[in-house]
């Protein structure tokens, strides 16, 4: 069962996502547990996966968008470096900035279990 | 309106566009307690949902980036429809750069994301919605209903915009107006009226697009036209009487007045431009003789001449600038011609202008009214005079006063004459009372009624100015009348032409039909006397025996008759 304590503890800015809930608690906490079935993580991997660096980014955006509303600081700052790489269309190390930002997700899920 | 007016009753309704839930969500929990809340996950979905009639947006929210149709394409076909004219749509993006290519695009303002304080938003949001309520209030007063041109306050407000923009083209100021409109709208009813107004406009459009030009429809038949300089307005005044002559059900012509003020004065305002170009227009209401006619600073001068005039006319009432001259009249049918009245006639030695002539100042007061003021105080200084030679002389010399169109509307006007004749202790034959035969056009029942009630306390009633006009015998055998004034112009020309001589004698024939006699005005020298006395003519007046005197110069007349100082 997810709580604002262990969000905090996993390092989101709390106060600023609850905020832009307008105080809603509960609305925060459900946006937050929907975060793990977000269809864009595997439509980004998929993308990595095939090499399409425009639909990558397309997908990585879109995530950010969302992460960035809830404040969920760790996983926003990995999505944000990883959609600026693509941005670029760098060439960089993708299947380990995924496999960080994967584990995050995956750390949030177990928090909301 | 009415649509505003049913969104304050219930909840402004808010379509959030944006294929990410956490974003519909966190969003749509801002805006749930202000508003109705619709959510639609891309371009498409969105677009199915602005044309369903069941809903009335207020605002729509819009993400760019989306699967299926983004927000860029949907931003473009919104804007291009003019359904969604009165839709604001905020943009949201993460992205900065996006920020002034949506505004672009069309959309009234951008949110970012992460998005702001709900605060913010619900700040922005309500703010856009305001402002394009306004926006559309606004612009169902922007243009006139009839006619799609400018409303009066836009029409100078887009002018000042065009001016602010910095233009050294040479522009003009353009007033056309529709003779007699009113009894078109009576004659063949308010449609027809209406679509003569509408096919001026539409000529307007025909004659001018690919001009510089606004136009506007200021008043019932009046339109105002900024534009560059057309150097002639003939061609466009034929167009729109051709056009406008060819409507269904009138079969007279339309006849238009057009003032041009041409290559106006920058350093003046919009509002005096048109001022101008009025004043032109105005000029020629009456003459049927021509369409167009153009301000000159002529004109102009006149105008201020004629403001400066009205503005006096009071102060100089009060210090007795208004001077009344007399004229006197003789019998002639005698032996030797003899003093039988006077007629009072008006002079204004204005203190600062000097002597102004009747001509330059009686048609101006008639035009607005104020000759009520001027009969007024001649009828005054003249009851004065009457009683001042019978006390001075013991011979009442009767006085001819005018007596204008405004006075015979004047209810009070019997009770005042018989007053002031109370006042002075003279009697209703002492002051005749001369009225001039356009009078009658006007109102005949109204003149005839007054006439008869005034006749009936004894007054004279002299028909001035007979044969200038709009004589017709049926006036004059409904009128009743004591005196024909014959026009001086019969006079003028009897001896010159065979015509006038013919004339002369008819209005003779007519005032011994009608058994009254004639004053012919205007007689300068003998023959033209003995030729009137010849015609049986009783009463002269003209330079042959004097011009309008000042009462001093009167008194010798009166002398010469007999009459002594008591």
């Amino acid at each position: 069962m997810i709580t604002l304590d262990k969000l905090r503890e996993f390092g989101a800015d709390v106060d600023e996502g609850l905020a832009r809930c307008y105080g809603n608690e509960a609305l925060y906490l459900k946006l937050v547990g929907k975060v793990e079935d977000e269809p864009n993580f595997a439509r980004l991997k998929d993308a990595i996966d095939s090499g399409d660096k425009d639909a990558a980014f397309e997908a990585a955006h879109a995530i950010k968008g969302a992460l960035g509303n809830l404040s969920l600081t760790p996983m926003s700052n990995k999505i944000s470096e990883i959609t600026e790489l693509l941005r670029a269309k760098q060439d960089a190390d993708y299947d380990t900035l995924l496999a960080e930002l994967f584990e995050l997700k995956d750390s949030l899920a177990e928090l909301c279990d | 309106m009415n649509d505003i007016l049913r969104n304050r009753t219930a909840k402004r309704c808010v379509l959030i566009v944006d294929d990410e839930l956490i974003n519909r969500e966190i969003l749509g929990n801002m805006l749930v307690s202000e508003y109705e809340v619709v959510y639609a996950e891309n371009g498409k979905d969105a677009l199915e949902l602005l044309k369903d009639s069941h809903y009335q947006f207020s605002l729509m929210l819009l993400d760019l980036l989306m699967p299926v149709m983004n927000g860029y394409d949907l931003l473009n076909i919104v804007r291009s429809d003019p359904a969604f004219d009165a839709l604001p749509i905020i943009v949201m993006t993460q992205e900065s750069s996006a920020e002034v290519d949506s505004i672009k695009a069309g959309a009234a303002d951008f949110i970012s994301k992460p998005y702001n304080r709900p605060e913010v938003i619900q700040a922005r949001c309500a703010r856009i919605i305001d402002l394009y309520e306004k926006k559309t209030i606004i612009s169902k007063t922007e243009t006139d209903a009839l006619t799609g041109l400018y409303s009066k306050e836009f029409f100078f407000e887009y002018i000042r915009n065009i001016e602010q923009a910095g233009t050294d083209i040479e522009m003009d100021a353009m007033v056309l107006n529709i003779e007699h409109f009113h009894l078109i709208n009576e004659i063949y009813g308010r449609s027809e009226g209406d679509s003569v107004l509408r096919t001026v406009a539409d000529v307007l459009h025909k004659q001018l697009d690919g001009n510089i030009w606004i136009g506007s429809r200021t008043d019932a038949d009046t339109f105002y036209v900024y534009l560059n300089s057309l150097g002639d307005y003939q061609k466009l005044a034929d167009a729109i009487t051709k056009e406008t002559s060819g409507i269904s059900h009138i079969p007279a012509r339309i006849r238009i007045r057009m003032g041009v003020y041409k290559d106006i004065d920058r350093n003046d305002t919009p509002e005096n431009w048109f001022d101008h170009a009025n004043l032109a227009c105005n000029q020629l209401r009456g003459d049927y003789t021509r369409q167009v006619n153009y301000y000159d600073s002529d004109l102009h001068d006149k105008q201020i001449y004629h403001e400066r005039l009205i503005h006096d006319i009071d102060s100089s009432i009060a210090n007795k600038d208004f001077i009344v001259y007399y004229q006197p009249k003789y019998s002639i049918q005698s032996e030797e011609p003899h003093l039988r009245s006077a007629e009072a006639l008006i002079r204004w030695q204005h203190p600062e202008l000097g002597m102004i002539s009747p001509g330059d100042f009686i048609p101006l007061f008639e035009g607005n009214g104020l000759v009520q003021k001027l009969d007024r105080y001649v009828w005054e200084e003249a009851a004065r005079q009457i009683r001042k030679w019978r006390d001075k002389y013991g011979i009442t010399v009767p006085v001819s006063v005018n007596v204008s169109r405004i006075d015979i509307y004047d209810p009070m006007l019997e009770e005042y004459l018989l007053k002031l004749l109370d006042d002075n202790g003279i009697s209703t034959s002492d002051l005749m009372l001369e009225i001039t035969e356009s009078a009658y056009s006007d109102n005949a029942s109204r003149l005839i009624e007054v006439v008869n009630n005034l006749r009936k306390k004894g007054f004279k009633i002299e028909m001035d100015d007979f044969g200038s006009g709009y004589s017709s015998l049926n006036m004059l055998t409904t009128i009743p009348i004591d005196i024909l004034k014959m026009d001086m112009k019969f006079v003028r020309n009897m001896l010159k032409d065979e015509k006038s001589l013919k004339l002369t004698e008819l209005v003779m024939d007519i005032s011994e039909f009608l058994d009254v006699p004639v004053v012919a005005e205007g007689v300068e020298d003998i023959e033209q006397l003995n030729k009137l006395k010849e015609m049986g003519c009783e009463i002269i007046q003209g330079y042959y025996f004097s011009k309008p005197v000042p009462p001093e110069e009167f008194e010798k007349f009166i002398e010469k008759e007999g009459g002594s100082q008591k």
